[in-house]
């Protein structure tokens, strides 16, 4: 928002709260989806969108608009979700998820929905894309920040490598990359699949400023994004978050993790039903 | 949003969609179990995925052989390349992953790494051309063109579960690099109703038919058969010549089918109409002085395709059943 710094912390629960909301309606629809990553990655988005970036909702192209590019493009619902909750995407439009001719497709791509600045999903380009942007945000002095936010299977990719290298090079203080590491990839837990640990180690010697925090503490995302963004060194910065899929909804934390997580048709109104009611309960 | 009062469900894309339809038969993991099968016998061969074993039934070679997986996690060019490292050693490496992130991300891999040493390695990718609702990230509408154009390169598009298990043992007896697009999970089963085994290089008649002849890869030889039936019954008598070998193609077969005179020739394929099994047929035809009575292409556009679920897609692009018939009867 234009004056993000008077947004007080109970605001952004309230945020985090619908994202997950929204993103269960969607799942719902769908009858299934990529809701354990969504339920894990909503206090990411609910700062990004409530509280760090600057943007119009009326306006999604305005040039002064930090961008937010989604790498892991099969996020899409969590996206939505908080586009939905920034005021870029109408609420009525959740219904239409995953179907023909909706503007909200399964992947994210660029050219279907407002505020969705790529089009991810062949995972490993929003990084580079970010240099890139970065880079043509500084030349042409638009003090605009690049957020890209990717997945921790991601860091297998080598053109994720190749542009933290870039990125420290040419001394990219206006891209910030976000990394949700919540340990599942599509064949099993991140470390069984590729072992990228000691993570903030590998990125620092990269040449980035690095926070790594627990990505569903909200008073913890909100201070590491507040560090990233006021941080006066001439480096790129990530945030490592570490998040649990399905968090928020206690059957589907302790489910078995999975890619695509498993959701019985009548689990979606359990889960909105115990989100409502946790809510209810902070709010007292 | 309360269930009972919700709109009907507006036609939504599975996740990962099977290609069968409702009620067909199926066969599930032919890949994944012919490979199984084979390895007993085949001790050098070795399995490498990026991070889809579960996605292109590799994990049951996984399960079987667990010394002989690699997860070499995602990461497609160096998936590519450390199989030819492994296939410089002696191995047989067959290697699994989708075929847009295969093709595109690593292509200059396979080029250079493995096809220019004509290294043995068996790339196995699924999802091939319009097999998912997700949109263009997802859709492999271009691999056939891109593979085609590396010398050396065997290329197989199989049409079944009976198609791929045949397949298996058929490209691990082939000495060089083989790209094969893979059909994982419930996969339909069609051919063994026909007098058919697969051979690679190889061609097949599965039907004859005066009036028009379908040459047809992949699953699209499903729809052919589907779609020859339909014509049927309006007395259109349509023939399905099945080529699963995309390169070399089987010159000697087609040339002799498209010289029977009088039938108009249809290539239907799932693939950009740019580079696939319809350029590679009209050009033999062209070159051979062969002409048949019209010449026709049944593909995707040339185009980044929607996103949606797969029958309204398939519907959108004319290669559906209901499509190809409405089309073949306009050309007749
Ligand atoms: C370049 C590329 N390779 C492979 C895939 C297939 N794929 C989709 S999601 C995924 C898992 C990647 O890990 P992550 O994004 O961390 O998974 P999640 O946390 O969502 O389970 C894979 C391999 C892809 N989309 N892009
Ligand atoms: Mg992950």
């Amino acid at each position: 928002m234009d004056s993000p710094s008077h947004k007080p912390t109970p605001t952004l629960a309230d945020r985090a709260y619908r994202i997950r909301r929204y993103a269960l309606q969607m799942g719902e629809v769908q009858g299934q989806g990529y809701v354990g990553q969504a339920l894990g990655w909503a206090d990411v988005l609910a700062v990004a969108y409530g509280h760090a970036m600057n943007y119009r909702p009326e306006e999604p192209e305005w040039e002064g608009r930090d961008r937010f590019l989604l790498s892991h493009g099969h996020y899409a619902i969590a996206l939505y979700a908080a586009l939905i909750e920034a005021g870029i995407i109408p609420e009525s439009e959740l219904e239409t998820y995953g179907s023909d001719d909706s503007r909200l497709p399964m992947s994210g791509m660029a050219t279907y929905t407002p505020g969705m600045e790529i089009s991810g999903g062949s995972l490993g380009q929003g990084l580079p894309i970010g240099v890139g942007m970065a880079l043509g945000l500084r030349f042409k002095n638009n003090p605009a920040f690049v957020y890209n936010s990717m997945s921790d299977g991601e860091l297998d990719e080598g053109s994720t490598w190749e542009a933290a290298m870039s990125a420290a090079h040419h001394g990219l203080s206006n891209l910030i990359c976000l990394v949700d590491i919540n340990n599942q990839q599509a064949d099993g837990p991140s470390s069984k699949v590729l072992g990228f640990e000691p993570l903030a180690d590998k990125w620092a010697a990269f040449g980035w400023h690095v926070q790594r925090i627990d990505g569903n503490d909200l008073p913890a995302v909100i201070e590491a994004f507040d560090t990233a963004r006021n941080l006066q060194t001439a480096q790129p910065r990530v945030i490592l978050f570490d998040t649990l899929m399905g968090k928020g909804i206690p059957f589907l934390e302790q489910r078995d993790k999975n890619h695509f997580i498993r959701v019985e048709a009548a689990e979606w109104q359990q889960a909105i039903a115990i989100l409502d009611q946790s809510q209810q309960q902070e709010a007292v | 949003m309360n269930t009972a009062e919700k709109k009907p469900r507006l036609t939504t894309s599975a996740m990962i969609a099977s290609i069968a339809a409702e009620g067909q038969r199926v066969k599930s993991a032919p890949f994944g179990n012919a490979l199984v099968e084979l390895a007993a016998s085949r001790p050098d061969i070795v399995g490498m995925t990026a991070d889809l074993a579960k996605y292109t039934d590799l994990h049951l070679f996984a399960k079987a052989y667990p010394q002989r997986f690699f997860q070499m996690g995602m990461a497609e060019q160096l998936l590519m390349a450390a199989a030819g490292g492994m296939a410089k050693e002696g191995l047989l490496p067959f290697i699994t992953t989708y075929a847009v992130f295969g093709t595109r991300r690593a292509y200059d891999f396979i080029h250079q790494v493995i096809a220019e040493e004509n290294l043995n390695v068996k790339l196995c990718c699924a999802l091939p051309g319009l097999t998912t609702g997700y949109g263009p990230s997802h859709q492999a509408t271009d691999d056939l063109a891109m593979m085609r154009g590396v010398p050396g390169l065997t290329i197989v598009d199989p049409c079944d579960a009976l198609d791929v298990e045949q397949a298996v043992p058929a490209i691990a007896a082939h000495n060089g690099p083989v790209y094969m697009r893979l059909l994982r999970g419930n996969v339909p089963l069609v051919l063994d109703e026909y007098d058919y085994r697969f051979e690679l290089g190889k061609a097949k008649m599965l039907r004859d038919g005066r009036d028009v002849l379908i040459l047809s890869s992949g699953f699209m030889t499903m729809r052919a058969l589907e779609t020859a039936e339909e014509l049927r019954k309006h007395a259109i008598d349509a023939a399905v010549l099945h080529s699963p070998t995309i390169k070399p193609l089987d010159a000697e077969t087609i040339l002799h089918e498209v010289a029977k005179p009088g039938r108009l020739v249809v290539v239907a394929e799932n693939h950009s109409e740019i580079g696939g099994l319809g350029e590679a047929v009209a050009r033999l035809l062209l070159c051979s002085g062969v002409r048949p009575a019209a010449f026709r292409q049944i593909a995707l556009p040339d185009a980044f395709l929607d996103a949606g679920a797969l029958p309204t897609l398939h519907d959108r692009y004319g290669i559906s059943v209901e499509a190809m018939v409405t089309r073949i009867k306009s050309w007749l």
